[in-house]
């Protein structure tokens, strides 16, 4: 049912007078705290929900193809490529996107501390990078190896080496690299 | 302001606030995702519609049919403007392809068509259903083969370090033939690309025969009078704003198809419309580095006296195009009687080469650097040891001009020192550290110090605020902050007292970014025009301009002191200048240097290659900001890393297309490929360069760090790789037993 030419179907939430019009669905979420509803093409990625509907124009589409990370969300405590999934597949999902995370008044310490290393040049890579930055502390909290994770039996540790293997989905072509880690080191040693 | 006498003392030596380390103004936009980039101005343009671009399929023919009837039907379509409806339109500023218009490719993927619908979903869709009849030709796209018939550059090729194609000092080929070292070498650069992470994008909306482009540019001026002349329209008809650019790299300096496409759809739409290149569009649709095949000769006496040095370079373009400059820094880097540069072009139909950071030394270095280590083996010497020995403090090709300031020495010997070089083992494959045999490289890095003349306007207002204005760009250079920093130290105010505006052609036309000259010469402009507006504050209060100290908020001239808010009591201050570079910056030769050392480890038995440490020594004169000066040079030698080991555009010689167009193929260095980086600026300024006395440094990181991996692999494994990227495959035949 996701395609443009796909037959209607009067289900509850999907509507299509035209066989050839687009198909409509309903989805709510939540998008850093607040309820939405939307009405989307089906075709509408995550991504484009956000930035295109809601106008919430943090979250970068730098690829489009899940290659790049700078669209990265946390959706359901995990973080994704909202651009490699459709919105519609994320009713009732709890989304925190990188608004959600802190706004200039009021900046959440990740971000806090990607200004204070210049974790950033261009800026675009940068709401996916502190997105993940801030799942991956979490992921490691919770215990979840990664491929450089020596003993799989032991808890990980917040190593430059963890770090690196969990933040390599994120591009940053400016090459804030080393001191992304850095911001995301100091965050770790704050909270432990 | 005309710069045409060194700089004196001035107010920004007090560097109360220009020098330090302050976090990006811009930081907490940035972080916070409240920074808006080109496609994302629902503030000014809510009712823009989506175009979607199509690319040529084809690399080089023509067009014979475009058939949009299905398109045009399709749900949410609006308008589709095909290169056969539309007059081929003029090139822009430093433009070698066409963008859009008539029924000529050029190259592959080249725009021919965007469809342009009410969502992003309806029209990507609505393009799959244009129909595309071509008239293929034959093209030439394998430079190897296309470099037995290249013609030789005659003239200024313009870019990189600027030059000719040929210059010869003394007798290159006698003193080669005489030296008893000699090394003759050839090395291949691949293409590359500039990957930056926000793709080309613009929205552009018309208000009568007025149009306005929010777009990703880094050179306003230039784009400002290249869409006034594409589009033909009077400049004053035509406004660019790029507050934010996400990355450029040399990929932005000129207009690109997402702007031409989207000022012609949003007139056939009769409203705003919106247009990104799609990712795969990027590689080929946009510019690349040209790929490159280097020969370097180098001639010595038995103690390392360089005699005889030459360097030739062969690349490719699209007719009208520009070479690679590969070989300029040679005429400059390194002492010798008998010299020889050259270049070659070849006539290839790939898409356009152009400039990408460091145009000329970044694969030019990557090569002249290799052989500069493997002379220094031939000598039995200390690669830093022989450069030194080759250091040069005038210009070999012209002795009697001397560089403005040139301490490369002091950055070779200080990174040696912190570097721990003397540990490094001169002989190859010697150092075993678990599964990894483990080597050290080093190289040179230099790159011109280029200026362009740069405007700026700045107000002050009641408050005591200084607004700042120009046309000046920030792509993640950090120029919000350098020009604030360089604002509250003309006039004596907290850097929170100073607004920055950039990147609006209604504003002052500065440098714009490129070439390692935008923060240098912007702030010059910035200076100059806040020495106007200290005058005007001066003659309001009643100082003398000369002798009146602007510190802490107020103006004081012997023991009178006045807050400078009061100069604009009765009416904001506004004062306007420009800086003009005049033969200063030609009678001495200004460049930067560099020093880096490298650490890479590579694995015994499968050779995959890791950086473990790396550290810069950078001369660029005063450093306007060391936090994000630094954060300039650690991403010049990320980028380089990945010049190093991984990116090359993969040219399919028969289609004549780059293959691996997209993120996942054209691979470029992530988080886990590099290792804590290590910077060290000299304290230095030159009073050559502008008021400022600082130079460029967005540009040195990447020359020589290429080179200076390629060094720490032979010492690792002793095996000599001259075709560019360095990947495990050209090792692993070749591996030393793993006993």
């Amino acid at each position: 049912m996701v395609g443009a030419t796909a037959p209607a179907r009067q289900d509850a939430g999907v509507r299509a007078e035209r066989t050839d019009e687009p198909v409509l669905a309903t989805v709510t979420f939540t998008v850093n705290g607040q309820r939405r509803d939307l009405e989307l093409d089906t075709r509408t990625s995550l991504l484009d929900a956000a930035r295109e509907h809601l106008h919430l124009t943090g979250s970068k589409k730098g690829c489009d193809h899940g290659q790049c990370g700078a669209c990265t969300m946390i959706v359901d405590g995990r973080r994704i490529n909202a651009c490699l999934t459709l919105a519609i597949m994320h009713q009732g999902a709890e989304i925190v996107t990188i608004e959600g995370l802190g706004q200039p008044d009021n900046l959440h310490p990740m971000q806090a501390a990607f200004v204070r290393h210049d974790g950033y040049q261009c800026g675009y890579c940068t709401p996916g990078q502190i997105c993940s930055g801030v799942a991956v502390l979490e992921e490691i909290r919770a215990g979840i190896p990664s491929h450089v994770t020596a003993d799989l039996g032991a808890a990980p540790q917040v190593t430059e080496a963890e770090i690196r293997e969990r933040m390599s989905g994120n591009i940053c072509r400016c090459g804030a690299y080393s001191n992304i880690v850095e911001a995301m080191t100091e965050v770790a040693e704050a909270r432990a | 302001m005309k710069f045409d006498t060194p700089a004196g003392p001035n107010p920004i030596d007090r560097l109360k606030v220009v020098g330090r380390p302050t976090d990006r103004i811009d930081g907490k936009s940035k972080t916070t995702g409240t920074a808006p980039y080109a496609y994302e101005r629902h503030d000014v343009a809510p009712d823009a519609a989506y175009g979607y671009v199509l690319g040529a399929g084809i690399a080089k023919g023509r067009v014979r049919r475009i058939d949009t009837a299905s398109a045009r039907q399709a749900p949410g379509v609006i308008a589709i403007v095909t290169t056969l409806d539309t007059p081929r339109i003029e090139r822009g500023v430093m433009n070698v392809a066409y963008l859009f218009g008539g029924d000529v490719i050029q190259h592959y993927h080249q725009a021919i068509a965007v469809v342009v619908a009410e969502t992003f979903e309806q029209a990507r869709a609505a393009s799959f259903l244009v129909e595309v009849d071509y008239a293929p030709e034959a093209g030439a796209f394998d430079l190897a083969e296309a470099a037995k018939s290249a013609a030789p550059v005659p003239a200024d090729s313009g870019e990189g370090s600027g030059g000719n194609g040929e210059e010869r000092v003394g007798d290159f080929e006698g003193a080669f033939a005489q030296a008893p070292v000699t090394l003759d070498a050839t090395y291949t650069t691949a293409d590359e690309s500039h990957a930056m992470m926000e793709p080309h994008a613009t929205v552009a909306a018309w208000d009568g025969d007025r149009v306005t482009l929010w777009t990703a540019n880094q050179m306003i001026g230039w784009g400002h009078g290249s869409i006034a002349k594409m589009l033909g329209l009077p400049k004053e008809k035509v406004r660019l704003d790029a507050p934010y650019v996400g990355g450029g790299f040399g990929g932005k300096l000129f207009v690109r198809a997402d702007a031409v496409l989207a000022a012609l759809a949003a007139k056939a739409a009769g409203r705003p419309v919106k247009v990104a290149l799609t990712r795969p569009l990027i590689a080929n649709n946009t510019t690349h580095r040209p790929a490159t095949i280097q020969r370097v000769r180098i001639g010595a006496t038995r103690d390392g006296t360089i005699t005889a040095i030459a360097h030739e370079s062969v690349s490719g373009n699209l007719p009208d195009g520009d070479p690679e400059t590969a070989v300029n820094q040679t005429k400059l880097l390194y002492a010798g009687a008998n010299r020889l540069t050259a270049m070659k072009l070849a006539r290839l139909d790939l898409p356009e080469g152009n400039a990408m950071r460091a145009p000329g030394e970044a694969p030019g270095l990557a090569v002249l650097e290799v052989a500069m280590d493997e002379m220094a083996e031939k000598l039995g010497l200390d690669p830093v040891a022989f450069r030194i020995r080759n250091d040069t403090q005038v210009d070999p090709n012209q002795p009697d001009r001397p560089f403005s300031h040139r301490d490369l020495v002091g950055c070779l010997t200080l990174g040696a020192e912190r570097f721990g070089w003397a540990k490094r083992n001169p002989r190859p494959g010697q150092v075993r550290d678990g599964q990894w045999l483990v080597g050290l490289g080093m190289a040179a890095a230099f790159r011109n110090n280029m200026v362009m003349k740069s405007g700026a306007r700045v107000r002050l207002d009641g408050s005591g605020t200084v607004t700042v204005e120009t046309d000046m760009t920030d792509i993640g250079t950090g120029s919000y902050t350098i020009i604030a920093q360089t604002a509250a130290e003309m006039m004596g105010v907290p850097l929170d007292r100073v607004v920055v505006r950039l990147g609006d052609s209604d504003f002052p036309v500065s440098s714009g970014s490129g070439g390692q000259f935008g923060a240098n010469s912007s702030t010059a402009g910035v200076y100059a025009a806040c020495v106007r507006l200290r005058e005007a504050v001066a003659q309001k209060l009643g100082f003398n301009a000369t002798d009146a100290v602007f510190e802490d908020g107020a103006v004081r001239s012997g023991n009178r002191a006045i807050p400078l808010a009061e100069a604009a009591a009765g009416g904001a201050l506004v004062a306007e200048d420009t800086i003009e570079f005049g033969k200063i910056s030609k009678a001495q030769q200004q460049s930067t240097f560099g020093a880096h050392f490298v650490e890479v480890g590579v694995d015994v038995d499968t050779a995959e290659i890791r950086v473990r440490r790396m550290l810069a020594v950078c001369a660029a004169g005063r450093i306007l900001n060391p936090k994000s000066a630094r954060s300039q040079v650690i991403g010049g030698m990320v980028m380089g890393t990945g010049a190093a080991l991984m990116e090359e555009l993969a040219v399919d010689a028969k289609r004549g297309f780059f293959a691996n167009h997209d993120l996942a193929g054209y691979e470029v260095p992530v988080h886990a490929d590099i290792p804590h980086q290590e910077v060290i600026f000299l304290d230095e300024v030159d009073p050559m360069s502008s008021p400022m006395k600082a130079k460029g440094v967005g540009e040195l990181g990447i020359s020589g760090i290429a080179a200076a991996v390629a060094n720490a692999i032979y010492n690792a494994v002793g095996i000599r790789v001259r075709d560019y990227p360095i990947t495990l495959d050209k090792l692993l035949d070749r591996m030393p037993d793993a006993a």
